[in-house]
């Protein structure tokens, strides 16, 4: 019984990484400000060069690094379009959507001889797991804690991120240029620097997110790997109420579903349940607290408007 | 000489104004910046762009069944960027076109293997079945929009899955699931709406098609009314907004919903309605694919893309009727040329995607098109001067 509570657990812990490097990257864009419904194009693309720099190099963290760094490439392409162009925030992130995949699909044929799968990363080079070993294997403690470096990296950062917002003159800028810009404006604050720093962080967290799938939960990259985690992700932030700690819970309760869907497919799983019901239970739910208690929170005001100096 | 110059200017400037005054203006300009895009990553990746570009013109145009496909490819996508149009025009973004199209799918699936009636009664009626169920699918989130204040973007991503998992539910019923597959059985042969599909396959259709070039390679595809379809759907959604009451109640809602309401429009209503037409649309695109293509419907992994791809038409569309059918057929020719590029020279065919993405990035950004098209006329006018 442990132990599939330990299972369950673990299991939770790891699908909820990617959800949560992304919906950190929803809730630091969002807080200044803008958009970005393209978190789904940046995984993908981090998700790709992870798999592929992880593989060639055979160094993940130099993978995940130049995930980010993907994911930031192409969060500038966004910011550029929203924060100069005074870009549709919303049209630009679906273009994101199709340049990153298209992106990567295209990249993936060069670098693998036509394929769209990368090639499987060796064991070894796969990202560590800091505490193997410690605990005896399969014991609730092993099943709950020995868990891929990313895992413990994402929670670490949704602490740096809350401390960032909350405890930081920076953060305190980032809140008001997403509330009020033209306050923000008024007292010497550079809204667009803000914003460009917000967006590009934005990508890279969500490259990060399309690494921690590709370098740790599995090895490769293929086409389907991403598929709609991005968009989880941006739910899961505005389930979360725009904040790190909220955005957190929220890509856990996703998380949960996953984790029991893999624990009831065993075969030795007390009991059969449709793993399809089960799999529509985090969206079914997500849309009942929807109508009930997170209504009345309410996104960062100027969330969505382009800014526009000497505008009145 | 002097004459010409002058000529040549007033034209590029007739141009250049008539291109920056509206929307259509705008995707031309973007979709022309779209192909340089291409042109320039396929060349980065030491591909001849003129050539690739050679080789999807010729892969769409030259043959009466590539043309087929096009048009069998651009119909699902016309559709479903009707659906999102109709949204964006009141007001709404409608992400969910993707799980609508599912829910239509699955209702075709179900009235076109169950029931058995007569070809003229059962089409319209796993038509009207698909677009009602996905229409009542599109009504939740307009339901809990007005009631609850639940932003459309997000319960309908909510929905999109929950469809697809309502789908990989239903297709492995007992009964319904084809045996050890994971497709259904396939619809009754009164509700497919393939071109002559009994014809086709008779004695006498194969020895007349034998001589018959242009229909015999045409009609190889499983060409359907569906495109028909998408056209009529096209001018409803033309005529309803532009010149009818609700139409005009809609567009309000959209435009500025506290008007509206002082108008003695009832917004919460309207939101309703908005959404349950856009599904409704959707809903059709995924009955009439299930009619005219896949017969069936079957296990997904990951979302197909129907109603996303529909946002991407919708957009390098204007959100017009008339724009979403020559956009979809765009869109359709770019992934069935592109498509040929693999084969033929190695070129990841991806690249159309990419294309696809800088077009609608283009489009988002206005500002950027008047910026260039501001320096050109600029730099004429220095020429011109000089």
């Amino acid at each position: 019984m442990l132990d599939s509570l330990g299972f369950i657990i673990g299991t939770t812990l790891m699908y909820s990484t990617p959800l949560i490097y992304a919906a950190l990257g929803g809730v630091i864009t969002e807080n200044s400000g803008v958009t970005n419904i393209g978190l789904e194009g940046m995984m993908t693309i981090g998700a790709l060069i992870g798999a592929t720099v992880g593989f060639y190099s055979g160094n993940p963290w130099l993978g995940f690094l130049a995930a980010g760094l993907a994911g930031g490439v192409l969060a500038l392409f966004h910011a550029i379009a929203s924060v100069t162009f005074e870009a549709d925030q919303v049209v630009s992130g679906i273009a994101i959507n199709f340049l990153g995949p298209g992106l990567a699909l295209f990249l993936s044929r060069l670098f693998f001889e036509g394929a769209t799968m990368t090639k499987a990363i060796p064991l070894d080079s796969k990202m560590p797991r800091p505490l193997h070993g410690i605990f005896p294997r399969n014991s609730f403690l092993d099943l709950v804690f020995n868990q891929y470096a990313t895992v413990y990296m994402a929670f670490l950062l949704v602490f740096v991120l809350w401390y960032l917002l909350y405890r930081t003159k920076l953060g305190l800028r980032i809140r008001a240029v997403g509330e009020h810009p033209r306050a923000a404006d008024t007292l010497g604050v550079n809204i667009y620097r803000i914003r460009y720093l917000c967006v590009i962080l934005s990508g890279v967290f969500a490259g990060f997110g399309g690494a921690s799938m590709s370098l740790a939960i599995v090895s490769n990259f293929r086409p389907t790997l991403v598929s709609g985690h991005g968009f989880i992700a941006l739910a899961a932030m505005i389930f979360g109420k725009w904040k790190p700690q909220g955005a957190m819970w929220a890509c856990l309760l996703f998380g949960v579903s996953n984790g029991l869907v893999v624990y009831l497919g065993r075969a030795d799983a007390p009991f059969q349940i449709s793993v399809q019901i089960l799999s529509m239970l985090p969206y079914v739910l997500t849309l009942i607290v929807l109508m009930g208690f997170v209504g009345r929170a309410s996104a960062p005001a100027a969330v969505g408007v382009p800014y526009e100096k000497g505008e009145r | 000489m002097k004459n010409k110059t002058f000529a040549d200017k007033t034209f590029a400037d007739k141009t250049i104004a008539y291109l920056t005054k509206g929307t259509l203006g705008f995707s031309i300009i973007s979709i022309f910046l779209g192909f340089i895009i291409g042109a320039i990553i396929l060349a980065i990746a030491g591909f001849n762009p003129i050539q690739a570009y050679g080789v999807m013109i010729s892969g769409v145009i030259s043959r009466p069944s590539y043309i087929a496909w096009t048009i069998i490819g651009s119909t699902p996508i016309i559709i479903t960027a009707l659906s999102i149009a109709f949204a964006f025009k009141t007001g709404l973004f409608n992400i969910g076109a993707e799980g609508q199209f599912i829910i239509g799918g699955i209702t075709a699936a179900i009235v076109g293997y169950f029931v058995e009636l007569p070809s003229f009664l059962h089409i319209p009626l796993v038509l009207l079945a698909a677009m009602t169920a996905a229409g009542l699918w599109g009504g939740i989130a307009g339901f809990l929009k007005a009631k609850f204040g639940v932003h459309e973007v997000i319960s309908t991503i909510m929905l999109n899955w929950i469809a697809l998992y309502l789908n990989n539910y239903i297709v492995l019923i007992e009964g319904f699931r084809r045996a050890t597959s994971q497709r259904t059985h396939e619809i009754q042969r009164t509700a497919n709406i393939v071109i002559l599909e009994q014809w086709k396959r008779s004695p006498e259709g194969r020895e007349w098609l034998r001589g018959h070039d242009f229909f015999g390679d045409a009609l190889r595809t499983p060409l359907n009314w569906g495109f028909v379809i998408a056209i009529i759907l096209a001018i409803i959604v033309w005529y309803t907004l532009n010149k009818t009451t609700l139409g005009y109640e809609l567009k309000a809602v959209g435009y500025n919903r506290h008007a509206a309401e002082y108008g003695g429009i009832n917004v919460s209503r309207s939101m309703f309605t908005s959404m349950v037409i856009s599904g409704a649309l959707a809903g059709a695109a995924g009955g009439l694919h299930v009619m005219g293509i896949s017969k069936s419907i079957a296990s997904l992994a990951a979302m197909e893309g129907f109603g996303f791809n529909g946002i991407a038409v919708a957009l390098i569309g204007g959100n017009s009727s008339l724009g979403i059918i020559f956009s979809g057929l765009l869109f359709s020719a770019l992934q069935y040329g592109g498509s040929k590029i693999q084969p033929a020279l190695g070129a990841p065919s991806e690249v159309i995607h990419i294309m696809i993405g800088a077009i609608v990035f283009f489009i988002a950004m206005p500002k950027l098109i008047k910026y260039i098209l501001h320096n050109i006329k600029k730099k004429r006018g220095a020429k011109n001067a000089g």
